[in-house]
């Protein structure tokens, strides 16, 4: 066994360490703050290469590998989960699902400008009564013959406004059930769509998320991934992969909030002493150092089997659960440990324990990521 | 024309810093190393004029004196866009002997300039340039905040006190560089990182040269003292004026 980096996978991280550092970090409070969109470090981060850089350099990609990518997500969302959660649909959901899927037209025309970071992708499962239940699609693909006809709605869409390629799920032949769903490349500025206002989130609010309204969009048949009615299965494998970008978002933001924690546990004194001599917060420290060293292992593994070719979809499930749970309570413990200073937006761990609450949500909740564990167990593949 | 660039490596800076053998010696078992931040200013502007269509500059090239555990970082300018590294195969010793050694690589050599930053972070002498300009018989020019071109001649722009000036050398010149003359190190890209393995870094022999300075012993500053909190600016003059006697 061996965890020693290599020397390429230790300057993506100090890059991405780097650019977070100097940068993500001056204006981070105010983009939370207002709901701003980081439009300019996406361009930035993309002409460095993060945007697209699990693909294969064939198609204008990174072509760095998983592990390399939980180092970065790390590292970003330690600073900016919003950038983090951004840079992660667009790798592990839109980006491989396109260069895993899709056709070489679909990945010349789509895939391309994708891993260049010149546009940006956008994955639209959830409908307002589809989350987790991901079966249920209502949103309707009626096969014309020569294109789709797209009706329906899609809400919690993560660079739903700024995306200019979609990669939808929707329902062809409800009489197949989810035999009968397809997965469509939908241009975002095609006639028909409607983009909601920005939602007003809790956390990650420097992040776009939108519901998406189709009413009689025309989608060419040419730009379906995969057979008739592979969308489901597209949906699933697509997802297993970006629970590992998910995953890794919550170590960083927990990494992020712990680190913050240290530092001000080292310099505030009470008592005569600095706090991290006070085994109250010395405990406390202990536990959250070990936590994320073990949701590290957790992501490092996962990424590890991706990379290996390996199944990966019930380590990514434990990785995203764990990290994202644990997330919840460090990033909970490291305001606890701020006292009243955590509670104001100044000293940022408050912005991390409202970032790490989505990541126990979305991609696939806590709860389903037990279920996928579970039925592995059952069927003896754990 | 050729840049070359000097770079040495320091310990990253958040490194806790310890001694061993009763303070004679630094104790490097468990320091990060990296690129010293004023040569990787230095780097990053020779990156940007060879990138910049509009000048003469199409070639940079990365040289340090150091052990094989100096390649990461040299890769690492490689991955910012130096075309070539060289690494003269000798721990650096001291500043004398680290000219030397630079000196005995880049005489002769075929280049526009040769930039070094102003020092090294670690031991902070400011010595190695100006030797090496010495060394060379080359001009020395410091502190340097841009580089523009009249033709394929280097045009270089100092600061001074309450302005600029402007000189031009005959021949190469060793400048010797500080913030300023670039905004802030270049991050390398994907590209870059994945393609610095395939960059040509050329190991050569050190030549015989003895260090003029020998380091005795060591001795790490004074923990920091605790922080006293003033509520007015009357506290504050008092505490200076009786405490610390500073006014």
């Amino acid at each position: 066994m061996n965890f020693q980096l290599t020397e390429e996978q230790i300057m993506i991280q100090q890059a991405a360490r780097d650019y977070a550092q100097r940068e993500l970090i001056q204006d981070v409070i105010e983009r939370d703050e207002k709901a701003i969109y980081p439009t300019e470090h996406i361009r930035n981060l993309a002409e460095l290469g993060f945007l697209g850089m699990l693909v294969d350099p064939r198609y204008d990609g990174g072509g760095m590998d998983t592990v390399s990518y939980v180092l970065a997500m790390e590292e970003l969302s330690k600073v900016d989960s919003s950038v983090g959660v951004i840079i992660s649909v667009n790798n592990s959901l839109v980006c491989f699902g396109l260069e895993k899927y899709g056709t070489e037209e679909q990945k010349e025309k789509f895939l391309k400008p994708l891993a260049r970071g010149e546009v940006t992708g956008a994955f639209l499962l959830s409908e307002p009564g589809a989350g987790s239940d991901a079966t249920s699609q209502q949103t309707k693909a009626i096969d014309m013959g020569d294109h789709y006809l797209v009706n329906g709605v899609k809400n919690w869409i993560t660079n739903g406004h700024t995306a200019s390629v979609y990669l939808l799920i929707a329902q062809t032949d409800p009489a197949k059930g989810h035999h009968g769903i397809n997965a469509l490349i939908v241009d975002r500025h095609a006639d028909g769509i409607t983009v909601g206002p920005h939602e007003n989130k809790m956390g990650m609010r420097s992040s776009d998320t939108h519901s998406v309204q189709f009413t009689d969009v025309k989608v060419p048949k040419e730009n379906r991934i995969g057979e008739d009615g592979f969308g489901f299965k597209f949906a699933m494998k697509t997802l297993e992969g970006g629970r590992i970008g998910i995953a890794s978002q919550a170590l960083g933001i927990a990494s992020g909030a712990y680190e913050l924690a240290c530092k001000y546990a080292m310099e505030r004194k009470t008592f005569g002493k600095p706090i991290i001599r006070h085994q109250a917060i010395a405990f406390k420290l202990a536990d959250m150092a070990t936590e994320i060293e073990a949701a590290r292992f957790l992501c490092m593994k996962a990424a590890w089997l991706k990379d290996q070719g390996q199944p990966y979809g019930i380590a990514s499930a434990m990785a995203k659960q764990y990290a994202a749970d644990m997330a919840m309570r460090v990033t909970t413990e490291a305001v606890q440990i701020h006292g009243g200073y955590g509670y104001v937006k100044e000293y940022h761990v408050e912005r991390l324990m409202r970032d790490a609450k989505l990541t126990q949500i979305y991609e696939g909740t806590s709860e389903i990521q037990k279920i996928v564990v579970s039925r592995a167990i059952e069927s003896g593949d754990v | 024309m050729k840049v070359l660039v000097c770079m040495s490596y320091i310990p990253d800076t958040t490194t806790k810093i310890r001694f061993r053998e009763d303070n004679t010696q630094l104790d490097d078992t468990t320091i990060q190393w990296v690129i010293n931040p004023w040569d990787e200013l230095a780097l990053t502007r020779a990156v940007e004029l060879k990138e910049d269509a509009g000048t003469p500059v199409d070639e940079v090239e990365i040289v340090m004196v150091g052990g094989v555990r100096c390649e990461p970082i040299l890769r690492k300018g490689l991955a910012i866009g130096a075309d070539k590294a060289t690494r003269i195969d000798v721990e650096p010793l001291d500043a004398f002997q680290t000219a030397t050694q630079l000196a005995a690589y880049l005489q002769g050599k075929d280049c526009g300039f040769i930039v070094c930053g102003i020092e090294s972070g670690d031991y902070n002498e400011a010595a190695v340039g100006g030797m090496l300009a010495e060394l060379l018989d080359y001009a020395s020019v410091s502190s340097v905040s841009s580089v523009q071109f009249d033709g394929v001649t280097p045009i270089y722009q100092r600061d001074v006190a309450n302005g600029k000036e402007q000189v031009k050398v005959d021949g190469p010149a060793v400048l010797i560089v500080q913030k300023g003359f670039a905004r802030v190190p270049k991050i390398p890209n994907m590209r870059g990182i994945m393609t610095a393995r395939s960059k040509p870094l050329d190991v050569i022999p050190a030549i015989e040269v003895d260090p003029l300075v020998e380091f005795v012993m060591y001795t790490a500053p004074p923990s920091k003292g605790g922080v006293k909190m003033l509520n007015t600016p009357e506290e504050l003059v008092r505490s200076l004026s009786d405490e610390a006697k500073l006014i």
